[in-house]
């Protein structure tokens, strides 16, 4: 069984994600050790990018606090490599298709698997682009999640049917960020996918309150959130590894 | 499946979130451009609301003073709203009216797109908002204006550079918010498939008149083209219909703002890598881990890190040549054709002249050379007083 899906196993899944090196990358590997002892089940580690287009204020603004700390794809996958045995649970990478093209897509693979990265979630990659991936994902044995969104309608089949590790389904339009309600019908989504393959299914985009991520995780296999927990980021800097660990341990509570 | 490809470049690289819409979008207009209702609803409002054709006029004077090729140029500037912009508004807005949309938007770097897309957004009752880096809001100050009179909303974008690329995210970011009502009318021949292809194609007419207006002025195809690239609507569309005729030189000018080898251009071919970004493969100003280089020039409209992909694959086999105008030759340029021909270009447009003052004292006198003015030079005469130290503001 793939490291994605026996993360899938412990009840709900919580899948929370940090960017790398916001503030710096000593918070960032702290808080990858910390959370995954305090219910994460997956942890998305982003790789900044400077011009990040599904990204709402709140993590386009880490990606360049990351980037002017010096923080490099390099510098990201020697850290993980080194903390990897301290790490107690299933990782994957968000970023975006330019960061991997250039650094070379069959290298950046290669490297995920070195480093014990499980996956990679690729927003600006559709289904019609997966070649660009694909075949190197393959070669390393790195899954390659399929994002769904609320416009995909009669596209959720086609996607499901190749999907590997989970499918990441997009619960809002727009941009990542913090939302107060959520009108998108999760349940059919989920259905659509779950009728055509197995692969679990995690919600992401907009999630930040114990209540949404409960009524979330009512229909789906897993819960994402970024935008909340890089504010906490934010507010505390290096000093947010207590709360970010309490906010994980409370959304863990409310799915479970 | 991957469409849309020039060569390796091209493709569609979004978020899944508007897929459907730039499928829904495609399908529109493989239906619609070749429906006579549609071609010639859109032929008479080129004819009689943009001004089509254009005239290609012969610049005689230059030609005499530089002593070589003959040079022609090709007045986009004198399409209604004052660019070679306003022929993609009008068949993409024709477009999006005809698919049901009732809301455009756009982002501008020197505001001519902006506001080509609010001109036309007005006439046929759409409502328009605009994405312009905040930068080049106080750069083209009068644009933004004029955007707001055509009644036009304009977001002043402060992420990133401030400039062209931030505009491009910020429109994506906002057509993935809300893509039901809305389309995105993109400005250049970039972007995810289908968009650099019914730019481009949107665009050709600029290179069907040269042919055409050349024809009956001399009987004989050009033995050069140029034009000023940044995305490359314009270069595109004045390429198109010459790529087929081997023999006509084909020049792309891009903008090296203080030099290729300082840190400040946006000279994507001199000094880019390939890269997929804004939706396509093509080349990119960028570092070696993929972070998008922040590029300068003094034109808004070029100063923008990649390039459409149809051009980048026209480089990799050869057919188009690009060389880099930096902002003094460019500007030297603006001066000079305003003093020669009593024509002020914009400043995109005057890095095609430049280029154009080098090469045609070499080339013999029964040579022809076609520079695309793709824009009047209205907006820039108070960014090149001040360039040239005169405290003067708008």
């Amino acid at each position: 069984m793939s490291e994605i899906k026996k993360a899938f196993e412990n009840g709900k899944a919580f899948i929370p994600f940090v960017t790398a090196g916001d503030p710096d990358l000593e918070t960032t590997e702290k808080l990858l050790i910390e959370m995954s002892k305090n219910g994460a089940d997956i942890i998305e580690i982003g790789i900044p990018f400077s011009d990040p287009i599904a990204e709402g204020v709140v993590i386009q603004e880490a990606d360049l606090r990351a980037l002017a700390s010096g923080t490099t794809t390099d510098k990201i996958f020697e850290m993980v490599k080194r903390v990897r045995s301290e790490i107690k649970c299933a990782l994957a990478v968000m970023t975006y298709m330019n960061p991997i093209f250039v650094y070379g897509t069959d290298k950046f693979m290669a490297k995920c698997k070195e480093c014990g990265i499980s996956a990679v979630i690729v927003p600006d990659t559709p289904f019609e682009e997966k070649q660009e991936l694909a075949p190197y994902c393959d070669k390393y044995g790195v899954e390659l999640v399929s994002l769904i969104a609320p416009t995909s309608h009669d596209r959720i089949k086609m996607i499901a049917k190749e999907s590997q590790g989970f499918v990441y389904c997009v619960s809002s339009m727009g941009v990542t960020g913090v939302r107060s309600e959520i009108t998108t019908d999760i349940g059919e989504m989920v259905r659509l996918v779950k009728s055509v393959s197995d692969t679990p299914c995690a919600v992401g985009f907009g999630i930040s309150t114990p209540e949404q991520a409960k009524k979330m995780a009512q229909s789906a296999d897993g819960v994402i959130v970024g935008s909340a927990i890089v504010k906490i980021v934010a507010k505390y800097g290096k000093d947010c590894i207590k709360p970010v660990c309490d906010y994980v341990k409370s959304m863990k509570e409310a799915i479970s | 499946m991957s469409k849309g490809k020039f060569g390796v470049h091209g493709g569609q690289f979004v978020p899944e979130t508007l897929m459907n819409a730039i499928n829904e979008f495609e399908k529109a207009y493989n239906h619609y451009k070749d429906d006579p209702e549609f071609v010639a609803e859109l032929d008479t409002l080129m004819r009689e609301y943009a001004g089509r054709p254009s005239r290609l006029y012969y610049a005689e004077k230059m030609t005499k003073d530089l002593g070589g090729a003959k040079i022609y140029l090709k007045r986009e500037d004198l399409n209604h709203t004052g660019s070679h912009k306003l022929n993609n508004c009008l068949g993409q807005c024709l477009l999006a009216k005809k698919m049901g949309k009732t809301r455009v938007i756009a982002e501008t770097g020197a505001g001519q797109h902006g506001v080509a897309t609010a001109t036309v957004a007005a006439l046929l009752g759409l409502e328009c908002e605009i994405f312009m880096g905040k930068e080049d809001t106080i750069r083209q100050a009068l644009n933004v204006y004029r955007m707001k009179l055509l009644g036009a909303k304009v977001n002043a974008v402060e992420t990133g550079t401030m400039t062209l690329k931030d505009a491009v995210n910020e429109a994506m970011r906002e057509w993935t918010n809300r893509v039901s009502d809305t389309h995105y009318v993109l400005g250049s021949v970039m972007g995810p498939h289908p968009f650099p292809t019914v730019v481009r194609d949107f665009q050709s007419v600029i290179g069907k008149e040269i042919k055409a207006q050349l024809h009956e002025k001399e009987g004989k195809l050009p033995d050069v083209v140029m034009a000023c690239v940044g995305g490359g609507s314009n270069a595109m569309g004045a390429f198109y219909e010459f790529i087929k005729d081997e023999n006509v030189k084909l020049i792309g000018c891009e903008a090296a703002g203080l030099g290729v080898d300082n840190p400040k251009n946006a000279a994507t071919m001199a000094n880019g890598t390939l890269g997929i970004f804004h939706g396509m493969k093509s080349y990119f100003c960028q570092d070696e881990y993929g972070q998008i280089a922040p590029v300068y020039s003094i034109s808004a409209g070029l100063d923008y890190p990649g390039i459409g992909p149809e051009h980048a694959n026209l480089a990799d086999t050869g057919r188009a040549q690009y060389v880099p105008v930096t902002d003094e030759e460019a500007v030297s340029a603006f001066e000079y054709l305003s003093r020669t021909e009593g024509i002020i270009p914009a400043i995109e447009s005057s890095h095609a002249v430049a280029h154009c003052i080098k090469i045609a004292p070499t080339m013999d006198r029964d040579k022809i050379i076609v520079v695309n003015l793709s824009g009047r030079g209205d907006k820039d005469v108070a960014a090149i007083a001040r360039y040239r130290g005169e405290n003067l503001y708008e």
